[in-house]
C-alpha cells in the first residue's frame, strides 16, 4: 500500500520513530509506515563544522527509497546545517519526495537540560509533519500554532502544535489527490 | 504567501546556493539562482529580484562587489545582502559603502536570516504601500490638468471653481511656464460653458495686422491673400471662451478693439461693414506686469480694468516648491509610457537636485527636465547622475530676455557683457565669441562698465 515512510539514519530510538509515524498519519490522514534504519551519515560529516550537511544526507536518503512510497522522511540524531546556517532543524523538498529532520536540537539535553523523552517526542512529532508538509508544497504558515509556522529554535517548536492549521489543512487537501508514488516519479537530486 | 517579492541567491556553489534558495522557498518566497555575476546581471535584467544574496567570492568574471554594483545600476531599489566566509572589516565597509543592505557572514543563525529578510520585505511592502498613497495623493491634488498641493494654488482651484459658472473676464498672470493656459482651460471646463468651444489665440506669435484678421476675421479682398471671407477666433468662440495668451503684447490699435468688444459684445471683421456680435467669455494671461505697464503708459487702462476683473496669479515653481515631487511623479507616470521606457520614480539624490533648482521655466521646464532624464536613465530610477545637466545649461524660454524698452544702449550693452561673463564663468575667450566681439574690445568693455569678470 501506498504510505508515507519513515526511516532512521543509524540508530534511533523505536518509540520517538512510532511517535512520528502516528503524527504524521494524524496530520495527512494518509498511511504512515517505517522502513529498515539505513547506515548512519557519516559520509555527510563536516570535520571543520562538526556537524553534517543535510544537503548530502538527503541525496542519500533519496537514493534508499522503498516501493510505494508516497513521501519519505529520514530522522537522525546527527546535527544538521546547511552552508549558509549555523545549523537546521530539517530539510525538506519543496513539493519534492523526501524530507529529513534532525533530534540532535529538540533534546533536551542539547540545552543542558536533563533528557525528556516526552518532549523529544513531541517535539519530532512536529518537526516530522513540519518538513512533510513542505513537501506536500506547504509554505510557512502565519500562524504560531500550526506546525508548519516558522521554527529556528526550540521555543518556536514548543510553542505550536502538531496538527495542521485549518487553512494548511485545506491547501493540503487541494494538493493531495493525485499522489503517485516515488517510485513512478522521477528521482530528484539533493 | 510572498511570491511578490522575488528573491535571487548567486553563490558559484551548488550546495550553498541550492540550500539557501530552498530554505527561503519554504517561507514562500519566489527564489532563483544564479552561478556566477554575469548570469545574475543576465537574470537581473529580465526580473526585478528585491533582494539579492551574493556571495563575496567567486571566482572568475565578476566577484560579489562588482556583481552588486552591477545590479545596482539596473535596481538602484533593489537590497543586496552580501554574503562571505571570510569576514573582514575591508570588505564589509566596501561591501556598504557601494550600496550592499546588509553584510552577513555564514554561516549564520536561522533566525538572523529569517529576521533580516522579513525586515527587508517589511520595508518593500511600505515602501509600496507608500507609492500606492502617494498615487492617490496626486489624484487628491489634481485639478482638471494641475497637479498642486500648495495652498496658494489650492486658492486658486477654489477661485476658479467659483467663477468658472460666471461670464466675467479673468486676468491671469504668472511666469512663462508656469500653466496659465491651464488655469483658463480649467476655468472654461468647470463651468457651464464647458460643452462650447475654448479658442486660444497667442497674441505675440502674429504681426498686428495678423493678429487683426486672426481675432476678428476678415472679408474677402480686405486685404493682399484674402481671398475669401474668413471666420475669427471672436466667432469660433462664439457661446464658450476665448483664451487671449501674452496680451501684454498687443498693439494699442489693437488694445482698442479689444476693449471695444469686451464694452460692447460687438466687432467687425477686418475690412467688414456689419457689426457682429458674439456671446464670449474672455480669459486673458500675461507674463508681463500689466500694471506697471498701465502706469508706464504702454498699455490701455481701461482695458486693463476690463481685463482685470477676476485677477489670478499663479505663483512661479520656486514658491511651491513643495509640488515637485507630485509633478515629477504626474511627468514620470505619462512620460513612461510615450518614450517606451520602464522608468518608476526618482532616486533620493536625484530628487534633491530637483527639489534644490529655481526652475525659471517653471513647470514647462520641469516638464523637459524630467522627459530628458527618463531618456537618458539607464535603470528604474532617475538617479542623480540623470539629472546633471539640470541648471547647467539655459533652460529655453527661461533664459529668453525680453528687452526692456527703457534701456539706453549703453545699459542694454553693460547688461548684456554681464550675463555672458557669469555665464562663462568669467572666460573672456568664451565670452567675446559669444558676443561676437574680439577680446581686446571686451576688455575695453570690462574696463569701461568697470565689471566683475564672474
Amino acid at each position: 500500500m501506498n504510505a508515507i515512510v519513515v526511516g532512521a539514519l543509524g540508530s534511533i530510538d523505536d518509540a520517538v520513530l512510532a511517535a512520528i509515524a502516528g503524527g504524521l498519519e494524524r496530520a495527512f490522514h494518509l498511511p504512515v509506515r517505517s522502513m529498515p534504519p539505513l547506515q548512519e551519515p557519516s559520509f555527510a560529516y563536516d570535520a571543520q563544522r562538526g556537524q553534517y550537511s543535510s544537503v548530502l544526507v538527503l541525496r542519500h536518503l533519496l537514493e534508499h527509497v522503498p516501493e510505494s512510497t508516497i513521501r519519505l522522511l529520514g530522522v537522525t540524531d546527527r546535527d544538521l546545517f546547511i552552508p549558509m546556517l549555523s545549523f537546521v532543524l530539517g530539510q525538506a523538498q519543496l513539493n519534492g519526495p523526501g524530507a529529513v529532520i534532525s533530534l540532535a536540537r529538540l533534546r533536551q539535553e542539547f540545552y543542558g537540560f536533563p533528557p525528556d523523552a516526552d518532549v523529544l517526542r513531541l517535539r519530532a512529532v512536529k518537526e516530522a509533519v513540519h518538513e512533510i508538509g513542505h513537501t506536500f508544497g506547504l509554505t510557512h504558515c502565519s500562524d504560531s500554532t500550526c506546525p508548519m509556522s516558522l521554527s529556528n529554535t526550540v521555543r518556536h517548536v514548543d510553542a505550536k502544535g502538531p496538527e495542521l492549521c485549518s487553512s494548511c489543512t485545506s491547501l493540503f487537501e487541494e494538493r493531495k489527490p493525485p499522489l503517485p508514488t516515488m517510485n513512478n516519479r522521477p528521482r530528484a537530486a539533493g | 504567501m510572498m511570491t511578490h517579492w522575488p528573491i535571487l541567491v548567486v553563490d558559484d556553489e551548488e550546495v550553498m546556493r541550492e540550500s539557501l534558495a530552498a530554505w527561503l522557498r519554504e517561507d514562500g518566497y519566489t527564489v532563483d539562482t544564479a552561478t556566477s555575476g554575469a548570469e545574475a546581471l543576465d537574470k537581473a535584467r529580465s526580473l526585478d529580484y528585491a533582494i539579492y544574496f551574493v556571495d563575496l567570492k567567486m571566482p572568475g568574471g565578476i566577484d560579489g562587489i562588482e556583481t552588486m554594483m552591477e545590479v545596482r545600476k539596473i535596481h538602484p531599489e533593489a537590497s543586496i545582502i552580501i554574503v562571505t566566509a571570510y569576514a573582514t572589516v575591508d570588505t564589509a565597509i566596501t561591501a556598504m559603502k557601494e550600496g550592499a543592505q546588509e553584510y552577513i557572514v555564514k554561516p549564520c543563525n536561522p533566525e538572523e536570516i529569517s529576521l533580516l529578510v522579513g525586515r527587508i520585505i517589511k520595508v518593500k511592502n511600505l515602501q509600496r504601500e507608500n507609492t500606492i498613497l502617494r498615487k492617490k495623493l496626486t489624484k487628491q491634488y489634481r485639478f482638471h490638468d494641475i497637479i498642486s498641493k500648495s495652498p496658494a494654488m489650492l486658492k486658486i482651484f477654489d477661485l476658479v471653481r467659483d467663477v468658472a459658472s460666471l461670464r466675467s473676464t479673468v486676468l491671469i498672470q504668472g511666469e512663462s511656464g508656469t500653466g496659465k493656459e491651464l488655469i483658463a482651460r480649467a476655468i472654461h471646463f468647470s463651468g457651464d460653458r464647458t460643452n462650447k468651444p475654448f479658442v486660444g489665440v497667442s497674441c505675440a506669435a502674429l504681426a498686428e495686422t495678423l493678429l487683426e484678421s486672426e481675432l476678428f476675421g476678415h472679408e474677402k479682398g480686405s486685404f493682399t491673400g484674402a481671398v475669401s471671407q474668413r471666420m475669427g477666433k471672436f466667432e469660433m468662440a462664439n457661446g464658450g471662451t476665448i483664451f487671449l495668451d501674452e496680451i501684454g503684447d498687443i498693439s494699442s490699435k489693437l488694445q482698442m478693439d479689444l476693449l471695444r468688444i469686451l464694452q460692447e459684445r460687438t466687432f467687425y471683421r477686418v475690412g467688414g461693414t456689419e457689426e457682429l456680435e458674439v456671446d464670449v467669455r474672455v480669459i486673458a494671461a500675461t507674463n508681463v506686469d500689466l500694471a506697471r505697464a498701465v502706469r508706464e503708459g504702454k498699455f490701455r487702462d481701461d482695458l486693463y480694468y476690463r481685463l482685470n476683473v477676476i485677477s489670478i496669479h499663479i505663483p512661479p515653481l520656486r514658491e511651491r516648491k513643495e509640488d515637485i515631487p507630485l509633478l515629477v511623479e504626474t511627468f514620470i507616470e505619462r512620460l513612461v509610457h510615450e518614450l517606451g521606457k520602464e522608468v518608476t520614480g526618482v532616486s533620493e539624490g536625484a530628487l534633491r537636485i530637483l527639489m534644490n533648482y529655481d526652475w525659471p521655466g517653471n513647470v514647462r521646464e520641469l516638464e523637459n527636465a524630467v522627459e530628458r532624464a527618463i531618456v537618458t536613465a539607464k535603470a528604474k530610477l532617475i538617479t542623480e547622475e540623470d539629472c546633471a545637466f539640470i541648471g547647467s545649461s539655459p533652460s529655453g524660454e527661461a533664459e529668453k530676455w525680453n528687452v526692456p524698452t527703457d534701456m539706453t544702449l549703453e545699459q542694454a550693452e553693460n547688461t548684456i557683457i554681464t550675463a555672458t561673463l557669469k555665464r562663462t564663468n568669467g572666460n573672456i575667450s568664451e565670452a567675446a565669441g559669444i558676443l561676437g566681439i574680439d577680446r581686446s574690445t571686451l576688455y575695453d568693455r570690462i574696463k569701461k562698465y568697470n565689471l566683475p569678470r564672474q
